[in-house]
């Protein structure tokens, strides 16, 4: 099915009773050339990828619950290629420019909104290094503009310009980022996988490998039954460490819970992205008027999909700090994520030591932007055995390299990320 | 999630501050690198019951080692990490 402006007239006129499925729910087949473990935004693109790109079209996606059902339907939907470290700079400006054809390359409506991300600044030093920040981008042919306190005011006069202890004297720019609608990414990836003949199958829970003499991975043991493959990736985020388990590997990952926050619907407020640069709050406001918004991780490790309270009070007072008044507003919905913690932050994409066995994961709570990105060189991997130019980086034995990629400078410590 | 403190009692989770898994033993001196590598770097991510360390900062500021399971975040036990707090409470 194609969608047009004459299918949703069609349709409309029609009652909205005549819709086809977006996609194919699929049983599995005894063999595929690629199965790629995890339904999420990066297992999808993947899958398409591979398919488009890399005409690989026997590829399934196994997915234990629902598709989206994990972080890539719970994030707070930030894209933005605003990063400072080799490697991570060209990636997600590589998939910065994914986001800005999807629409056209999937035929579906993702919601992609390059409303402008802003992170502001409240002092000299914080202004220097957001400086510095904004010019690294620039060298690298990515947008970013330094505004002063004036700029900002007339961008966003609702903010409190009065904080005697955090003012705000200015914010770092990057207009093509925004936001995107995740559930229709996942919905666009499985709709135009499911087109070039990808079998997506959910309620297929993996829970081994199979594996010759040799010890090569030749299929998975899942809830429905054992599926063959030439080669297996895995896209499974915060369940990264569990199954790498299953095919006896450790990983360097934590899992940490992140919160996701949502108010009741206001008359449209927040014109972009932002960021307080004082705490760690960040927020937009969605197409229906909720506020947005989120900040650090809860800090322990964690598989429970759930936080606690105190990151909630912190996160508030964050948003307090910069708009008093929304303490009027009430706090609607609230719920957890799981995420793959790396130790320096970055993401691995890369071969590992198990032959027919590929991974991606790491992604930390920064992977929602990193989705069709992902998936383009994740299938690049999968299909040439071989990284894209862009991952190059991104070898999982880099931390015993040293070559490690920590835009925060925190070192080998997951929570403080 | 609460914490009892054995030396506080039972507070809220935002007087403490977490380290992580308490199972990995710093590598002696003289280790060689495949060692000090897996202490840094590579993690069991338990999901399950895991004995932990956490930092009660806004109360005795003792080392205290918990059991706790990632699944649940149910906690089990608390005891004071080994040094001089665990001598004392012992007493
Ligand atoms: C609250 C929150 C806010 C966030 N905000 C942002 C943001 O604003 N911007 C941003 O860029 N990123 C953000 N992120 C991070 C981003 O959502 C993730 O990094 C990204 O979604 C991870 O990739 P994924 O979509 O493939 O993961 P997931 O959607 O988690 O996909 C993994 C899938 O694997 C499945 N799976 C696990 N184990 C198995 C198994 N054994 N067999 C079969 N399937 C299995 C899971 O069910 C799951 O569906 C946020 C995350 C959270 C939780
Ligand atoms: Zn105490």
């Amino acid at each position: 099915m194609k969608y047009s402006i004459f299918s949703l007239a069609r349709a409309a006129f029609s009652g909205h009773k005549n819709w086809q499925r977006a996609w194919r729910d699929a049983t599995p087949k005894s063999h595929y050339d690629v199965v790629v473990i995890g339904g999420g935004g990066h297992g999808l693109a993947t899958a398409w990828f591979l398919a488009s790109e890399y005409g690989i079209r026997n590829v399934a996606v196994l997915e234990k619950g629902w598709i989206g059902s994990g972080n890539a339907g719970r994030n707070t939907t930030i894209i933005r290629s605003n990063y400072g470290l080799p490697g991570n700079t060209g990636f997600y400006e590589l998939s910065m420019k994914l986001w800005e054809r999807m629409e056209q390359d999937l035929n579906y409506n993702t919601m992609v909104s390059q409303r402008g991300v802003i992170n502001l600044y409240h002092s000299d030093a914080q202004r220097d290094a957001y400086a510095r920040r904004g010019n690294t981008m620039r060298i690298n042919g990515i947008d970013a503009e330094l505004l002063d306190l004036a700029a900002v005011r007339k961008m966003m006069p609702f903010l409190n310009f009065d904080n005697a202890r955090f003012p705000v004297q200015g914010g770092l720019l990057q207009r093509r980022g925004g936001t995107a609608r995740h559930d229709a990414v996942v919905w666009g990836y499985a709709h135009a996988a499911s087109a070039l003949g990808v079998d997506i199958i959910q309620n297929c829970e993996v829970t081994g490998f199979v594996r010759d003499g040799s010890g090569k991975v030749t299929g998975v043991e899942t809830s429905r039954g054992r599926i063959g493959a030439a080669k297996v990736g895995m896209a499974v985020a915060g369940s990264s460490s569990r199954v790498a388990a299953m095919a006896g590997m450790r990983l360097p990952i934590e899992s940490h819970v992140l919160q996701a926050f949502v108010s009741e619907a206001i008359k449209p407020l927040i014109p972009n992205v932002m960021t307080f640069g004082a705490g760690h709050f960040y927020v937009s406001q969605s197409d229906k008027g909720g506020l947005v918004f989120g900040g650090d991780i809860d800090g322990y490790n964690s598989y429970a999909q759930r936080g606690n309270l105190p990151v909630m009070e912190d996160v508030c007072e964050g948003g307090m700090a910069l708009m008093p008044m929304i303490g009027r507003i009430r706090l609607l919905r609230q719920w957890g994520g799981i995420m793959d913690m790396s130790m320096d932050g970055s993401p691995i994409i890369d071969k590992t030591p198990v032959d027919g066995l590929y991974l991606n994961a790491g992604w930390c709570y920064g992977g929602f932007k990193a989705t069709p990105g992902s998936g383009l060189v994740f299938a690049h991997l999968l299909a040439r055995d071989e990284p894209h130019k862009e991952a190059a980086r991104f070898r999982l034995d880099r931390f015993r390299r040293g070559a490690m990629i920590d835009e925060k400078g925190q070192g080998a410590q997951p929570n403080l990320h | 999630m609460r914490i009892v403190c054995p030396f506080c009692g039972e507070r809220e989770l935002g007087e403490f501050t977490y380290l992580g898994d308490a199972k990995s033993a710093r590598p002696a001196a003289g280790a060689s690198e495949d060692e000090v590598f897996d202490y840094v770097y590579m993690r069991d991510n338990v999901a399950g019951p895991m004995s932990e360390y956490w930092y009660h900062g806004g109360g005795c500021r003792a080392w205290l080692k918990v059991a706790r399971n990632t699944l649940t975040h149910e906690i089990s036990s608390v005891e004071p990490a080994a040094g001089v707090g665990a001598k004392q409470a012992a007493r």
